[in-house]
């Protein structure tokens, strides 16, 4: 059973979302993403400064099985990223919601996080998928 | 088992699988106008006995003639075990081996060949070979567009000194992505691509400078100066270079402060022979920090749960079984049979004499300059430094000087006056390390003759600069 807190918004492309103090919006993946994509290799994080659409495909996580892109879950722009992948990709396998964030961004409309799944609408979608 | 491992049935179970009628209909989603409706243009089949013979009669129209040209393709001397070795069983394959567990011969050869690769264009990392040095150059292209995320232009400066052919083939590759190929003009002077000639670019976006080392003129072109402009400019620099000139030149990978991030060029020179054109292999090599952007096979060393040395294909997901439509290139092979050929080449020779090559061709190429500019009314027509290639400027209609030289079996140069029109009777030489003096005299003496011949008083004859 994978952790799914209940803080965070989730994509159906498997990001969560934290929305935080400052309005900013952090981008990691799901638990359930990286147990199945497994040990991570490489993660190419975006441009800071970049401006996404939601959707867009804006990062990569690539693990020792499959490269997947990682989606921008609302429009905005990127305002920071997460450098220590470089070094240490494998923090996302083992700090997957907090020091295995991927990148920040601002949300060019706020409302547009209502979109996304809560908690609990996440783990059914999860157990949707798993049939 | 049967070759194709589909029978009628399998087919049929399959389309009813999925519930076609036939296998046409798998392809209704494409317009009749745009469906090949055979191929009318291949001729019907020829038997053994046919196809030997007429093979001959076009091997036999082939003078085997003696080659001064170059213009990107090279007439080294290959030594017999080269080939020898390539085909014997154990290599002969063009395909790239995938497993690891029963390719563990070629995947070492690969891997020694990158290494080889590295060592020569001092970069950090290199691929197992693309198609030629041409498509090389145009897949380079397409990973700085990638690489430089700081540039949003996907414009590239692209000098007029680099091979024409290989400025043809990366517009037609990228055209169509949004890229735009931007002339840089040559100094009539030097032929080379001057430094100053680029400021005017400055503060403009350009994700990459080309920069062809020794160029298509066999110029040597101000590497440091260029490769540190284009880096104060955010600009990647792409080397396109020959593999043989890295022996003696200064490699991609120590241009300026920093060093090329691409180099790329043609494999030819490196145990390849000429044959119409090919086959011919190109190479990439980049700065680690790319690596993930890199286009080709890449094969790895790591050990084994023993502690055994042994080699397998990595980094894969930037390739298309994998990354799909976003890998780093829709060609995810190798020339393998020439790769292995040209590892053979260099280990066979080695670092010193792969110098030798180098250091004979340039010599040969000198000689061959002294004695055609002899003649009054030959003159070299750039001021610079070359490596093993250089133009010779005629003051007499070139056509009608080719023409009886190629009627003595002489390949006496490429004539740029297709693709360079403003420098007027203006001729490539070359000669390799295989051309001998006797050589060089042969064709010094047809010219001469030919030239006499055709300037009834000759040419004003000038003292040449001491």
């Amino acid at each position: 059973m994978s952790n799914v807190p209940v803080d965070l918004k989730y994509a159906k492309t498997h990001e969560w979302a934290r929305v935080n103090d400052d309005g900013s919006v952090t981008v990691g993946i799901s638990d359930s993403a990286q147990d199945q994509l497994g040990d991570m290799v490489f993660v190419e994080v975006p441009e800071s400064g970049q401006t996404v659409s939601a959707g867009e495909a804006c990062a990569v996580v690539e693990s020792v099985k499959a490269a997947s892109d990682v989606y921008a879950p609302v429009a905005g722009e990127i305002v920071e990223v997460n450098e220590n992948l470089a070094d240490s990709p494998e923090t996302v396998n083992t700090d997957v919601y907090g020091e295995g964030w991927i990148f920040r961004m601002t949300a060019t409309d706020k409302s547009a996080l209502d979109t996304l799944m809560d908690a609990e609408a996440y783990e059914s979608f999860l157990a949707s998928e798993s049939h | 088992m049967p070759f194709i491992p589909h029978t009628e049935t399998d087919v049929r179970d399959m389309l009813d699988a999925i519930g076609a009628s036939d296998i046409d209909q798998l392809f209704d989603e494409i317009p009749s106008s745009l469906r090949m409706s055979g191929l009318s243009a291949v001729p019907v089949g020829m038997a053994e006995q046919e196809i030997n013979r007429l093979m001959h009669e076009r091997a036999d129209t082939d003078g085997r003639p003696l080659c001064f040209t170059g213009a990107g393709a090279y007439d080294h001397h290959i030594p017999a075990a080269v080939w020898e070795i390539t085909t014997r069983g154990e290599f002969y394959t063009a395909y790239t081996p995938y497993q690891a567990e029963a390719s563990q011969g070629t995947l070492q050869l690969l891997y020694e060949f990158q290494t080889m690769m590295a060592g020569l264009t001092a970069m950090d990392v290199s691929n197992t070979s693309l198609y030629d040095g041409a498509s090389a150059l145009a897949e380079a292209v397409l990973m700085a567009v990638r690489a430089n995320r700081k540039s949003k232009s996907r414009r590239i400066l692209m000098p007029t000194t680099v091979h024409p052919h290989y400025r043809k083939t990366a517009h037609t590759i990228v055209k169509n992505q949004g890229i735009e190929l931007v002339d840089v003009p040559y100094c009539s002077a030097g032929g080379n691509t001057v430094p100053d000639s680029l400021r005017h670019f400055e503060g403009e976006d350009i994700a990459a400078l080309v920069i062809q080392n020794p160029n298509f003129f066999g110029v040597i072109e101000e590497v440091d100066t260029l490769t540190e402009w284009a880096h104060q400019q955010g600009a990647l620099v792409i080397a396109s270079t020959n593999p043989v000139s890295l022996a003696l030149l200064k490699p991609p990978g120590e241009w300026g402060g920093q060093g090329a991030d691409i180099a790329c060029g043609e494999g030819q020179p490196l145990g390849v022979p000429l044959a119409a054109g090919g086959p011919y292999f190109g190479f990439m090599c980049c700065k680690q920090a790319l690596v993930r952007q890199m286009p080709g096979r890449i094969v790895g060393g790591t050990i084994d749960r023993d502690g055994r040395e042994g080699y397998t294909l990595t980094l894969q997901a930037r390739e298309q079984h994998i990354r799909r439509s976003r890998a780093t290139s829709n060609i995810c092979t190798n020339q393998g049979l020439l790769v292995t050929a040209a590892t053979i080449h260099m280990a066979l020779l080695g670092a010193e004499g792969l110098a030798n090559v180098a250091r004979a061709c340039h010599a040969n190429t000198r000689t061959l300059v002294d004695r055609l500019t002899d003649n009054a009314c030959v003159k070299p027509l750039f001021n610079r430094p070359c490596f093993h290639e250089t133009v010779l400027q005629f003051s007499l209609p070139l056509g009608d000087v080719l023409r009886p030289l190629y009627a003595h079996n002489l390949l006496p140069g490429y004539d740029l006056s297709k693709d360079y029109p403003e420098l007027g009777d203006a001729l490539l030489v070359c000669a390799t390390e295989t051309r001998t003096t006797a050589d060089i005299e042969l064709y010094a003496g047809h010219l001469n003759r030919i030239i006499d011949s055709q300037t009834a008083a000759g040419c004003p004859v000038q003292p040449k600069m001491a």
